[in-house]
């Protein structure tokens, strides 16, 4: 059981990170990730949302018609959206300003959905709700990752913080997001090669290990 | 007509949905393999964007402003949008089985396509609207043309990238870089084409 929820988790925040792994939600990633801190407030909204979503969608997945369940997700995903929106327009002032257009968007991010679709309409509430916070986090990462990377570079400081006066106006640009994306995939594809390699190599020693002894 | 030509140009090139705005990356990654389907997506969602302008404007301007409940926005959209493609769906099925062989793939895709609902929501935006198109007074008619030319931007960004991805597809490629890294440093070039626009 335990065991169970260790993958829901380690699925959520690394083997298939809805960013780097999926590429899903590629709409927000690009364009908020020019500082660090819209990542970790995108990345937050779309957390609560998806929690929520799952939760209530787990809830109703018996009552809920085969045939016009996507049109119920999306109504569903829609109203937390609003609560969403109205609540950081009064709290987060200036959150809500710099995440703008893309803040009603979330209702379209395929991340939402597709853990609707394949994780809380087949599973119980409490499995939905830990999926919907695991993946979420692993999406908030990775935007505030990619964020920080784009703040550094193109420039210069960090969650608003002036590190230096160097910068390249490049990784601030559209152009630089595509390309900073393209990099983070491309990484995160060869480092989990790689760990795969290293613990198949782990899994044969220790079968050849065991072998031994069985044998003396 | 000076304003006629602004909005095309400010619509098409300078705030260009997808490379500029990154509205509908979804499709402009996953249908752009070859000319053809990257034609059939870019015209389709023309037309829904176009429609959804046509629908979602007026329902704002006339129902939701005078009821105060402007904040049912997204849900009120979300729910023409779907309905819109839905008929579009029905319709093609009814009238005309070849157009439906050809769009009918994309049509449900189009739903939780960003460019849609983000077109809906930018032309409400008064304020944005001014500015970035340079017109005295946002109305229908500025609303319905800036999501036709707004569409076919995103037509023609997904076109260029599928014309670039067929030549791609031809070239030793390093396995890391394959598929979705590749797609997003080409586009990453088309942005850098589209950024001239925007010193003119």
């Amino acid at each position: 059981m335990n065991n169970e929820y260790k993958k829901i988790a380690v699925d959520g925040l690394i083997t298939s990170n809805p960013t780097f792994k999926l590429v899903l939600g590629t709409c927000p990633t690009l364009a908020l990730t020019t500082m660090a801190m819209n990542g970790i407030g995108m990345g937050l909204a779309v957390t609560f949302v998806l929690i929520c979503s799952n939760l209530i969608i787990s809830l109703l997945r018996n009552a809920i018609p085969n045939q016009v369940r996507i049109p119920a997700f999306v109504l569903i995903i829609a109203t937390f959206v609003t609560i969403v929106r109205l609540v950081l327009d009064k709290l987060l002032p200036s959150l809500y300003e710099s995440l703008g257009l893309y803040l009603p968007l979330i209702v379209v991010n395929c991340i939402i959905l597709a853990r609707a679709e394949s994780f809380a309409s087949k599973n119980t509430p409490l499995k939905s709700v830990c999926d919907g916070l695991f993946t979420g986090l692993g999406f908030t990462i990775a935007l505030t990752l990619m964020g920080a990377v784009r703040e550094i570079l193109g420039s210069g400081s960090i969650f608003g913080l002036k590190l230096w006066n160097f910068s390249i106006a490049f990784f601030a640009s559209s152009a630089g997001a595509f390309f900073t994306f393209a990099i983070f995939i491309a990484l995160f594809s060869i480092i989990s090669e790689q760990v795969e390699k290293k613990r198949k190599i782990a899994k044969y020693n220790l079968f050849d290990a065991q072998k031994k002894t069985e044998v003396i | 007509m000076a304003s006629f030509i602004a909005i095309i140009i400010s619509a098409v090139f300078i705030n260009n949905f997808v490379v500029v705005q990154f509205l509908g990356i979804c499709p402009f990654l996953g249908v752009s393999k070859d000319f053809k389907s990257a034609l059939g997506m870019g015209l389709a969602v023309t037309f829904v964007m176009t429609l959804t302008c046509l629908i979602t404007y007026p329902i704002y301007v006339y129902v939701l402003v005078p009821l105060n409940i402007e904040f049912m926005e997204i849900i009120v959209f979300i729910f023409i949008i779907a309905s819109i493609v839905q008929m579009i769906e029905m319709a093609l099925k009814k009238f005309s089985p070849t157009l439906y062989n050809a769009m009918g793939i994309y049509l449900p895709l189009i739903t939780t396509n960003c460019a849609v609902l983000g077109v809906a929501e930018l032309v409400i935006d008064e304020a944005q609207m001014i500015s970035i198109l340079g017109i005295k007074s946002m109305n229908m008619g500025v609303a319905v043309l800036y999501g036709l030319f707004a569409g076919l931007g995103f037509t023609l960004a997904i076109v260029l990238m599928s014309g670039l991805r067929e030549k791609l597809a031809r070239q030793p490629i390093s396995k890391h870089l394959k598929g979705f890294p590749i797609a997003m440093i080409t586009a990453c070039f088309i942005a850098m084409a589209f950024y001239v626009f925007a010193l003119i």
